[in-house]
């Protein structure tokens, strides 16, 4: 019995039970609606699956009994208690059929002509056709199978039915043996449920745990047996429930074919996909995560890995290109092939775009192996530059795929052959519930490593032979001819300084200091974790940590031990990202992209990123910094009391974020400055370093009020201080923002602006010009004022924003009302002439560039003197 | 206690367990509280908020264990004396509140209640939700949601 057809008996049993209940419902109640609609429904669903399955008879049966429903449905004829046994009657004869399909593969034969008749003549409306064979004798065939139409049922109506379950098991196995009766031998399980026994399970394997523990600290003989056998069963049923959550990685392969397809027609390339070891099986959990990445692969195969067949005959090969999908159980993972056989990676296109990106220098790339080099693919920004995916093979986002991967604990490599194909492998756990972890002390304090990463254990010290170096700070140690990067656990964590870790003299004197290195592997970079101690390795159920402890990113969960206690999880993907072990400033700032762009990816701006005073990290617009400048310290001298620097003739004063100028930290006797200018003036602010520029939505959190800060965001990964910089100018001297001359008559100003960002920076601005100024944050705020009767003498509004746009705004103003004269000035990040052209028809008197304060100002000037015609 | 609809008990006398942290009589809805337990062994959470303690196993579930007296900005507890956890839950989370010890249940009404004292340290006015005298003591009462909220509402 195929799967297709096993489900229909699994669904059809469902809808015969459902269609049950409703009918006798129906007889109570003949002329509800809902019910006649919900019976109809489920009649026409049988009769519809059963058309696809080409199971003729049932189809008939069925066909026949809609009509009449379809009729009583649609009150053209009464529902009578006769009519509803001549339904009934149809059901059993459906219940009887699938009963013979279940048993028998096939439709049993038999005759249902006379049962059709009277459908027909009911749907006709001839009763005394109906009730002249009325009440039906049970027909032969059911006597012979009779227990069929029952049986199921109780189980059916137990069992909740999420569409997301698969039926587990097929019925194969029994049907032989018990004969005709055959019930369907899968149910249908809510997932729910399915998670809670899990978690069940696991409490029971942690109670095992620290039962076995306790038994074997007293040295008890007595529980030895009772123990080993509840320990034995605990196993079964944790595989048992574990099997209960398995499903075929072929579930996440089914679209395949499909997809490459489709591909194979749209690129014009020849595709042949082979799938092995669909029947893999792996935790569904796990699956759905799979999923989305092996389809990315799939799909990058065939577009970028494949060549098309005019180049393969020419490389002598088959013009049929192959991608094979191969699944297999190694050790407690599942070990997933995506394999072509086309152009393969080209070792020197990705060295040559690695320098170029500066992602390595020269020395480094040279002294790559190939596969070393072909790794780069997997970092953040290669692939998704255009060049790679055009012309050397892989595509877009592989470094997405890699991210997914290890975000479930897996890894992903790569191998490649130019001209013979490429090979990547995922290893992945099997399941996420329950895993082995190796458990560690470091600083007194006990940690759980999840075993997949660990790739060795190393003893170091204490007349080991292998023995930890430095090179300047950085510990590292040499394995086999590698030199391996080394964290300390107990620095990383905070548990201690970051103190000196066993550095091996030539003698064996420093034996206190031994320790062990957990050499782990994220991605393709291995490294070693340096501990205290290990102790044995546990199978541990893994929990999600409390949520106020979420942000700290080293822990992948916690967990009870067997003796009881809680304990840590690490997340070696984290560490390796704190650390920057594994990783390059490129890498975790897309994941800080990723993370935060969905929120608002329209409404990006450059940053700066700069540390000054403290090690929070500082933000302040690009826009706003006219250069950076790096000046000699000898340059600096003092007016006033305040530091100041010449600058084309003019003294610029500087101002320190940390309140008073200290000598700079710098050893190069330079002092890194951001500078401001407005007209003539300029303003430098000291800082310790730049760090970097990033284009990030800003999304501001208010702040509790510190004098300088507008408040915090979340910036490539990092909280960071957003620097407000009308108070820092206004700091430089008090004559900054008077520049121009107090206006004798207060003009009332609107402005409109979704970012709270830019509100802060634009209000202060006009208000220190003398405007009154009231801001909203959206057209449709701004269009209540309206409503609500508010005056003003002009508005600046911003173009992009949510629901109404700048320009729908200017449209609705313009339309009429109070404001429809009023000047409106367009404040937006892109002035280029369509946009103008386009804010100008949609009724804005000028168009200003954000940041650029004297335009506006100027632009604001203008409009009041020159009313605009309305 | 269950089968109490938190509505009615509102309407009355409110019901309150008594914790002392520091010297001071706090009190929290007896409603909210799930388990009161003695000195537990406690794990260090590592980078953790300070007023975090560490986490704790209650019959198998992980409890977060915060530090009353860090959380009300007190002097640290001596190291001799042993906290007593009161666990409470929040949004499908246990949490254990660290306190020097627990007194009793007692009924307070909504009329003996005073407003927080506008010189009452911010902190402390941000976590409770009104004074009640009671056998000449002031007794605080502590909003456990808000109490839970560390780091300003994160």
């Amino acid at each position: 019995m195929d799967d297709l057809l096993a489900d229909f008996l699994t669904e059809t049993h469902e809808g015969l039970v459902a269609l049950d209940a409703a009918l006798l419902r129906l007889e109570k109640q003949p002329q509800d609606k809902p019910t006649l609609s919900e019976i109809f429904r489920l009649v026409h669903t049988i009769k519809g699956t059963c058309g696809f399955l080409g199971l003729g008879r049932l189809e008939k049966v069925a066909h026949a009994a809609e009509n009449v429903l379809g009729l009583y449905r649609d009150g053209v004829l009464a529902v009578t208690p006769d009519g509803v046994t001549l339904i009934l009657n149809a059901l059993d004869r459906i219940k009887e059929i699938v009963g013979g399909l279940e048993s028998g593969g096939a439709e049993p034969v038999g005759d249902d002509a006379e049962l059709i008749r009277r459908l027909d003549a009911a749907a006709t409306g001839d009763m005394a056709a109906i009730t002249a064979e009325a009440p039906p004798a049970p027909k032969p065939a059911e006597v012979a199978e009779p227990v069929v139409a029952e049986a199921p049922a109780p189980e059916h109506r137990a069992a909740a039915a999420p569409p997301s379950a698969p039926p587990p098991a097929e019925p194969q196995g029994e049907e032989s043996a018990s004969g005709g009766r055959a019930p369907p031998q899968s149910i249908r399980v809510s997932v729910d449920v399915l998670e809670d026994l899990m978690m069940l399970v696991s409490e029971l394997v942690l109670t095992r745990n620290q039962l076995m523990q306790l038994a074997r600290a007293r040295g008890d003989g007595a529980y030895t047996v009772p123990l080993q056998r509840l320990s034995h069963i605990t196993s079964d049923l944790q595989d048992g429930v574990m099997k209960t959550r398995m499903q075929p990685i072929g579930n996440a392969w089914a679209k395949m074919p499909r997809l490459v397809r489709d591909l194979s027609i749209e690129l014009g390339k020849k595709i042949n996909l082979e799938m092995r070891g669909a029947d893999t099986e792996l935790d569904r959990q796990v699956l759905e995560l799979i999923k989305d990445p092996l389809t990315h692969m799939v799909r990058n195969s065939a577009d970028h890995g494949l060549e098309m067949p005019e180049d393969r005959r020419r490389a002598n090969k088959s013009e049929t290109g192959r991608i094979m999908l191969n699944a297999f159980h190694e050790g407690g993972h599942i070990l997933i092939e995506i394999a072509d056989d086309g152009k393969g990676l080209s070792t020197d296109r990705i060295r040559a775009k690695a320098l170029s990106q500066g992602l390595a220098t020269e020395a480094e790339i040279a002294a790559m192996s190939e596969r070393e080099v072909h790794r780069f693919i997997f970092r953040a920004g290669f692939s998704t530059a255009a060049a790679v995916t055009a012309v050397s093979g892989r595509g877009v986002g592989m470094d997405v795929v890699k991210t997914n991967v290890e975000r479930i604990g897996g890894t992903i490599d790569v191998s490649s052959t130019e001209g013979r194909g490429t090979s990547f492998t995922i290893k992945i756990p099997l399941t996420l519930a329950i895993v082995s972890a190796l458990i560690v002390e470091v600083a007194g304090e006990r940690f759980a490593i999840p075993q997949i990463g660990v790739l060795e254990l190393v003893r170091v010290g204490g007349g080991a032979d292998t023995r930890v170096e430095r090179i300047k700070d950085a510990p590292v140690l040499r394995l086999r001819d590698r030199l391996l990067p080394l964290v300390s656990l107990g620095a990383v964590l905070g548990l201690e300084e970051p103190k000196e870790v066993p550095v091996g003299g030539s003698g064996g004197g420093d034996s206190g200091d031994m320790g062990f290195v957990v050499v782990t592997q994220v991605g393709a970079h291995v490294f070693g974790i340096i501990v205290d101690r290990l102790f044995d390795t546990e199978e541990i159920v893994v929990k999600p940590v409390a949520p106020i402890l979420r942000h700290i990113g080293m822990f992948s969960g916690n967990t009870i031990l067997g003796d009881g206690s809680v304990i840590m999880i690490l997340d070696p993907n984290g560490i390796a990202r704190v650390t920057g072990v594994a990783g390059d400033g490129a890498e975790q700032r897309s994941m800080a992209g990723q993370a935060t762009s969905g929120v608002r990816s329209n409404d990006k701006t450059a940053l700066l990123l700069f540390r000054a005073g403290d090690a929070t990290p500082k933000a302040v617009p690009l826009g706003l910094i006219a250069r950076l400048d790096d000046i000699p310290v000898e340059n600096i001298e003092h007016s006033g009391g305040t530091p100041v620097v010449q600058y084309r003739g003019q003294l610029m004063p500087l101002l320190s974020m940390t309140g008073d100028y200290g000598p700079p930290q710098d050893e190069r006797g330079r002092q890194t400055v951001l500078v401001f200018s407005e007209g003539e003036r300029s303003l430098g602010l000291m800082v310790d370093a730049i760090l970097d520029v990033v284009d990030e939505s800003l999304n501001v959190q208010a702040g509790q009020g510190r004098p300088g800060f507008l408040g915090s965001a979340v910036i490539a990964g990092k909280v960071t201080d957003v620097v407000d910089t009308a108070w820092w100018l206004r700091q430089a001297g008090g004559d900054w923002f008077r520049a121009s001359p107090a206006q004798t008559v207060t003009r009332r100003l609107l402005v409109v602006e979704d970012s709270a960002f830019f509100r802060e920076l634009v209000v202060p601005a006009l208000a220190a010009e003398g405007y009154e100024v009231v801001a909203v944050e959206s057209a449709t705020h701004a269009l209540k004022l309206r409503e609500r009767g508010e005056v003003f003498d002009g508005i600046v509004s911003d173009i992009e924003m949510p629901d109404i746009d700048g320009y729908g705004f200017a449209k609705e103003v313009r339309a009429g009302g109070a404001w429809a004269g009023l000047p409106m000035i367009a404040l937006t990040g892109r002035v280029e002439p369509a946009a103008v052209a386009r804010g100008r028809a949609a009724g804005f008197t000028d168009y200003v560039a954000k940041f650029d304060r004297e335009a506006l100002i100027g632009s604001l000037a203008e409009c009041f003197n020159v009313p605009v015609a309305a | 206690m269950q089968t109490q609809s938190i509505q009615s008990s509102i309407a009355d006398a409110d019901l309150f367990l008594t914790l002392t942290v520091a010297g001071q009589t706090c009190g929290v809805p007896v409603l909210v509280v799930r388990d009161v337990l003695g000195p537990q062994t406690i794990t260090r959470i590592p980078l953790a908020p300070p007023e975090v303690a560490g986490s704790l196993n209650l019959r198998g579930r992980i409890v977060t264990a915060i530090d009353l007296r860090r959380r009300l900005n007190l002097a640290p507890r001596p190291a001799e004396q042993q906290p007593m956890s009161i666990v409470v839950e929040m949004a499908g989370e246990l949490y254990s509140m660290l306190a020097d010890g627990v007194g009793e249940v007692v009924p307070l009404r909504s009329e003996d209640s005073a407003p927080n004292p506008p010189t009452l340290d911010p902190l402390w006015r941000e976590v409770s939700r009104g004074v009640h005298r009671r056998d000449g003591q002031l007794l605080i009462v502590l909003d456990v949601e808000r109490v839970l909220t560390i780091g300003g509402g994160r």
